[in-house]
């Protein structure tokens, strides 16, 4: 078993299917149809050729399953803004973090990533533009939005102790 | 201009009645064709509302509508689609031409209709319907199944048949001479090869020239090209449905996506018209005569069909449970048996082919899905209980394994 290899057969008058067989041999097939949309199915194990699971997606709701699929990301997605290259996340302030009574202006967030936020959730309500007058404590959650790599620097600094 | 008001009156209840039986047939989630159909016989002569004023215009509309299905069904392949299909698979399509366009021809001669009526029967009875059977597969979720590149590939050569079949059946029904005939044949097959060549070496070429960023202007040339060309075959003698075809193959790309949503609605349009003016043509009076012949040959040809694809399937190293499938899943004709019979109605020849048509499409375009669904199971139990009557009847030996498994476990690497 070297990496796992996609083989594709045509389908005539409908698009392309795309075979994978797992490292458990169950094999997975995820047909493109020419509009954009995809079906992806699952074999069954006592018929090799029949589907047990068959799903059409739209473009967008295959965009989405890729984004869950890839490992890199294990934060769930707040906005759908991938294909703007921007993305938007919830970080929360632990109780004891360097920021608990600092005001929102101190982490100098905008300047040293790039990232906004947005946002504030403080226990039911959400607090939305907050300036940097605002006044952060333990358990906010901050909505932050910006660049993969701004977002990541913000939790960073965020995450302060 | 009081025509006209009567005009607009009846043709605008047609449609609207067409779309109600849409809505009906949505609902129920089958075809509409075998409604359309049924709406005809309804409006027509004999029928309970016998139409004037649109009845001219109803003819153009199907004779659009005709074209336009064939334009369609080109647009959904690529030239190269056709040609590797008929390389790898033309086997499968010759069993399939023999298994089930005789028991049709059979049929014809049986009745005394002679021979040119016996071609139609053929074609009428071998041609499954591409369209009910992809929406078949998508409903049934069977689109990643294993066995469905086989039987869309016996339908692309069904469709790719219809190239040359419709040309000699055109100069048949026309009654033209040997000599005359082997002409328009040679022409059409030339035209045939000679657009497939074109569309493999420059299909990205012809569809630049046609391309363009603006529906309107896009839907204009490309329905104008359709029309124009399928115009150009008929008067050839060729028949315009296979010139409209041939325009579907040549356009690919970009240009083939275009023009299949734009014209997608109109095709939707027309056709439905087409069946229709099909169903008003048949007077209803003249169908439960020709029922028994059309139960019958629909009982064999619906057996025939399962055959083609089991063959085909097993050929194509699909399990036995996938064969079955192959086979129900192809059951189903629809709107190119009634394109034939069209033609052959229009021509004149006999006069009880018509009725027999619509009764054996309205037959097979309900049956069909209900075969795909359930041939497998039948045929799976069936064996199970004959394998279990075997082992029994052998006891002491071993049981004795299910006959046409040699290949089961191709495929399951």
């Amino acid at each position: 078993m070297g990496a796992p290899r996609l083989s594709s057969t045509p389908l005539p008058g409908i698009g392309v299917r795309y075979d994978l067989t797992t490292h458990e041999h169950r094999h997975l097939s995820v047909v493109a149809h020419r509009d954009g949309e995809r079906t992806l199915s699952a074999y069954r194990k006592d018929d090799p050729d029949d589907c047990a699971l068959s799903v059409r997606l739209t473009a967008e709701e295959s965009a989405t399953l890729i984004d869950a699929l890839l490992p890199a990301h294990h934060t769930p997605n707040l906005l759908s803004t991938t294909d703007l290259g921007l993305v938007a996340e919830r970080i929360e302030l632990s109780g004891s973090s360097h920021w608990n009574g600092r005001l929102l202006g101190e982490t100098r967030m905008r300047a040293a990533t790039g990232a906004s936020i947005v946002a504030v959730l403080r226990r039911a309500e959400a607090i939305p533009s907050p300036t940097p007058a605002f006044r952060l404590a333990g358990g906010d959650t901050l909505i932050v939005i910006g660049t993969r790599e701004g977002v990541e620097a913000a939790a960073e600094i965020l995450g302060r102790e | 201009m009081h025509s006209s008001a009567v005009f607009l009156i009846e043709f605008g209840a047609i449609i609207l009645a067409l779309g109600l039986l849409g809505r009906f047939a949505g609902r129920l989630r089958m075809s509409p064709i075998p409604l359309y159909l049924l709406a005809g016989l309804a409006f027509g002569e004999g029928g309970l509302l016998p139409l004037g004023a649109s009845e001219e215009f109803v003819a153009v509309g199907a004779e659009i509508g005709v074209i336009l299905l064939l334009l369609m069904l080109g647009l959904e392949y690529t030239a190269s689609d056709l040609v590797s299909n008929l390389r790898a698979h033309y086997p499968a399509g010759l069993v399939d031409a023999a298994l089930n366009a005789l028991p049709g021809a059979a049929l014809a001669l049986l009745l005394g209709w002679g021979p040119v009526a016996a071609v139609v029967l053929a074609g009428i009875t071998w041609i499954s319907s591409s369209g009910v059977i992809a929406k078949i597969l998508g409903d049934l979720g069977r689109l990643g199944n294993r066995e469905t590149p086989v039987v869309l590939s016996i339908l692309v050569l069904e469709d790719l048949s219809m190239a040359v079949y419709l040309p000699i059946l055109t100069a048949l029904l026309a009654g033209i001479g040997l000599a005359a005939g082997s002409v328009t044949l040679a022409i059409a097959l030339g035209a045939a090869a000679l657009v497939l060549v074109l569309a493999v070496r420059y299909g990205r070429l012809i569809s630049r020239v046609v391309s363009s960023d603006d529906p309107e202007k896009l839907l204009l040339v490309v329905l104008g090209l359709t029309l124009l060309i399928a115009g150009l075959a008929q008067q050839v003698q060729v028949s315009a449905a296979v010139g409209a075809f041939l325009v579907g193959i040549a356009l690919s790309g970009e240009v083939a996506e275009g023009a299949h949503s734009l014209l997608a609605p109109l095709r939707d349009l027309f056709a439905a018209v087409f069946f229709v003016f099909f169903g008003l043509n048949t007077d209803p009076a003249s169908i439960p005569p020709v029922l028994l012949p059309a139960l019958a040959l629909a009982a064999v040809t619906t057996l025939t069909k399962i055959a083609t694809g089991y063959w085909a399937a097993r050929q194509g190293g699909i399990a036995p449970k996938g064969r079955w499938r192959a086979g129900g899943t192809l059951v189903a004709r629809g709107e190119f048996s009634i394109v034939i019979a069209g033609l052959a109605v229009t021509a004149g020849i006999e006069p009880s082919l018509g009725p027999l048509a619509t009764a054996y499409v309205l037959i097979l375009v309900l049956l069909g899905p209900l075969t795909a669904r359930c041939t497998e199971p039948v045929a799976t139990r069936l064996s199970r209980r004959r394998r279990k009557a075997a082992s029994t009847a052998e006891a002491g030996k071993d049981p004795s394994p299910a006959r046409l498994d040699d290949q089961d476990t191709v495929g399951r690497a």
